[in-house]
């Protein structure tokens, strides 16, 4: 029973970076039905970002200059670095997606594959082939609650992953900008005639898709502390497995689904050798769409799809 | 014809009246002097050897240089195929003439072998032109796969490099069992001289595996399209790549090696003929038609009588099994697989050659697959700098061509083979 909880909490951890992730993939998918490829990588610019952040803030108040926590620094380092990154996505959409906004949907899916590849290379350039490290803003500590040990930086991954997604949730019900979103996904032709700025409404989707992303990045950085310029390919690719299956442009369906791989991989790593654990998770996701063709929750299959 | 006529116009007209066994001769007049008189003259230019793929390399390795090689590409490749191929021009008009009465097999295979005594005579230059040639050609196979489901279908798969996976471990598994590697199936090996017959029949394996596995994409795009499918297929990448890793039969993630030598230049050419001569045949076929109505709108393709499930089915087996014989090809060309190949790297690959040739296209196939891989080598000097080269220049064709580069376009070997008139009516 304890390990099973234990990899129930490891599960709740790694599930939050893949629901935080598919969440860009989800909004931006709802506005123009096509995936953002290049999220995967913004993800890991993030990372980086969060990186350069906090070194800055510690080179700051080691100086003296500020004279500020490292916890505060770490609430900094998160929030700056997603502000930074949201016009990373910005960029992107600017220079990748609007120049393709009537082209088919496979060429605005090619060119964000070839704008990962830029963001990755570009890394690659910047910084050299070394590995980097985050800086560790807080101590671990280790709380033992019958055989299941949580540490408090596993507790504040999920929390703050549930806590942006919440603000998500509630940015896009309550605001007008997220009801400009939602009205956007459900009519794209007839809304920008009703005077709502179209090129605003998807730049800030694509940014706050992309500070998700960046949030993402430091919460890995502080659980697995070595970055490298292509961790975003892996976890870009399965985050998106996460958004479709919860299907497509739901957000609550890209929180599950991301919960849910995260799920599966661990247990499956957990019950049968770890080699297997992508064998057996993409079976089973496998399984789920060929029962649910369209996701926990997308609209089904019809053949009027805008392509 | 006047003759206040600019020399641009004269020149243009001229070339223009050239056909295409104009242009082959003028190849194999520049590969035949390469060949002779290439060495010397790439000393007479000052380079230190001849260049290996049209001194673009030797241009970003040393910018000095730039004029030498220019002025080599210009005296070996350009002046000749310029030259012979308007000499010629008169006499080649009457032969391709000639040829086309005959039974259209008759002026293929006249063509075919003509570029490849030109493609042979280039690659024995150096291995490594070799190695370029014989690359460039399976990802025109892959590429051209591809192009029937993503292009001529229009679904969005991303389980090509798994299907090639399949085809190069079946692949290499019959060989290197039969031949090389007595405790693979536990029997004798057989005779080294029966292998150039048997490597058919293990590339034919390959891409008949290959389709089966295709089964399982094939069978859910019954139900759904787009984006699910295209997860359908990008899980079927994962977990062909996963259950290879977890094969210790295939010494699992650390890859096969010791394939035989047996995919030499005219082996790899020769498949890649009969895959662009069957693909092309299916695409312009009732079934390949049917692909297209599918594409365009599945329900009313399905109200005109069109059979969809049939043709999704032959289609993505059909593509798959290409996919196969260009993966047991590629495995028996570098003679060591391992799962790590085929992954998103491969897949961004293969995508990346068919939207930048074109879709539905044959001729963008071939053109997106020379050009991506080519431009691949010949920028490898620039190590890294390659990585965001490349991937600009497909962002820019998508921006300003979003289709590809030539797409649409059907390839009709009739009228690419038929005579040049010129422009006072003469043939």
């Amino acid at each position: 029973m304890a390990i099973f909880l234990q990899n129930l909490v490891n599960s709740l951890q790694w599930g939050s970076f893949y629901a935080l992730i598919a969440l860009g993939y989800s909004m931006v998918y709802s506005i123009l039905m096509l995936f953002n490829f290049a999220h995967g990588d913004i993800f890991m610019v993030g990372a980086y970002i969060g990186v350069g952040v906090s070194f800055g803030l510690l080179a700051l108040t080691s100086s003296g200059i500020l004279a500020i926590p490292n916890w505060l620094i770490l609430v900094m380092t998160i929030l700056i670095s997603m502000f930074l990154t949201s016009f990373v996505g910005m960029i992107v959409e600017r220079v990748g997606y609007r120049p393709l906004r009537n082209a088919p949907r496979a060429s605005a899916a090619i060119t964000g594959l070839m704008i990962g590849i830029i963001l990755e290379t570009g890394n690659l350039i910047l910084l050299g082939a070394r590995r980097i490290s985050f800086p560790s803003l807080i101590e671990t500590a280790t709380y033992d609650i019958g055989g299941v040990f949580l540490t408090n930086k596993k507790i504040m991954i999920v929390a703050v992953s549930l806590l942006l997604t919440l603000a998500l949730h509630q940015f896009i019900r309550r605001t007008k900008w997220g009801m400009a979103m939602r009205a956007m996904s459900f009519d794209f032709v007839a809304v920008p005639l009703m005077g709502v700025p179209v090129n605003k409404v998807i730049a800030l989707t694509f940014g706050i898709g992309s500070a998700l992303a960046a949030a993402a990045g430091i919460l890995f950085g502080i659980a697995y502390p070595v970055l490298d310029p292509y961790m975003g390919v892996l976890f870009g690719w399965k985050a998106f497995v996460a958004a479709i299956l919860g299907g497509r442009g739901s957000i609550l369906g890209a929180t599950l689904a991301g919960f849910l791989l995260g799920f599966t991989e661990i247990f499956v790593a957990m019950i049968f050798p770890s080699t297997l654990r992508d064998l057996i998770a993409y079976s089973i996701i496998l399984l789920i769409l060929t029962f649910r063709p369209h996701g926990f929750f997308g609209e089904p299959y019809s053949a009027q799809l805008r392509l | 014809m006047p003759d206040t006529m600019p020399k641009t116009g004269k020149l243009r007209a001229a070339f223009s009246r050239v056909p295409l066994l104009g242009w082959l001769l003028g190849i194999l007049a520049a590969v035949v002097i390469e060949k002779y008189l290439g060495t010397d003259l790439a000393l007479g230019v000052g380079l230190p050897k001849i260049p290996a793929l049209f001194g673009i390399d030797i241009m970003l390795k040393k910018p000095l240089l730039v004029p030498n090689a220019f002025l080599y590409t210009l005296l070996i490749y350009a002046l000749p195929v310029g030259v012979v191929g308007v000499a010629t021009a008169p006499l080649a008009n009457r032969a391709a003439a000639a040829l086309i009465r005959l039974p259209i097999t008759v002026p293929v295979i006249v063509h075919l072998a003509l570029f490849y005594v030109s493609m042979h005579l280039w690659a024995e230059v150096s291995d490594y032109r070799a190695l370029v040639l014989r690359l460039t050609l399976i990802a025109v196979m892959l590429t051209l796969s591809l192009n029937v489901i993503n292009g001529y279908m229009g679904e969005f798969s991303c389980s090509h490099p798994g299907f090639m996976a399949l085809g190069a471990y079946c692949a290499s598994v019959v060989t290197v069992g039969l031949f090389v590697d007595k405790g693979m199936f536990g029997i004798d090996l057989l005779p080294e001289g029966m292998g150039p017959f048997l490597f058919p029949v293990a590339l034919l394996a390959g891409g008949v595996l290959a389709a089966v596995g295709a089964l399982v994409v094939a069978v859910p795009s019954f139900r759904t399209r787009g984006d699910y499918l295209a997860i359908i297929s990008l899980a079927f990448l994962f977990i062909v790549k996963s259950v290879i890793e977890n094969l210790e039969f295939v010494r699992g993630p650390r890859g096969m090696s010791g394939q035989p030598d047996w995919a030499g230049l005219p082996t790899v050419f020769l498949w890649t003929v009969l895959c662009v001569w069957t693909i092309n045949n299916y695409v312009r076929s009732t079934l390949g038609k049917a692909m297209n109505a599918i594409r365009d709108n599945e329900l009313a393709a399905d109200a005109m009588t069109v059979d969809t499930r049939r043709t999704k089915m032959v289609g993505f087996l059909f593509a798959a099994f290409w996919a196969g014989v260009a993966g047991g090809l590629f495995a028996h060309v570098l003679r060591y697989v391992n799962p790590g190949t085929f992954g998103i790297q491969q897949l961004a690959e293969v995508l990346a050659m068919v939207y930048f040739g074109g879709l539905n296209s044959v001729y963008g196939s071939i053109v997106g697959a020379v050009s991506i891989s080519m431009l691949g080598e010949a920028l490898r000097p620039l190590e890294i700098f390659k990585w965001i080269i490349i991937p600009l220049l497909l962002i820019l064709v998508m921006i300003y061509r979003p289709t590809g580069l030539v797409a649409f376009k059907d390839l009709d070997a009739e009228s690419l083979l038929r005579p040049k008139q010129g422009p006072d009516g003469g043939a």
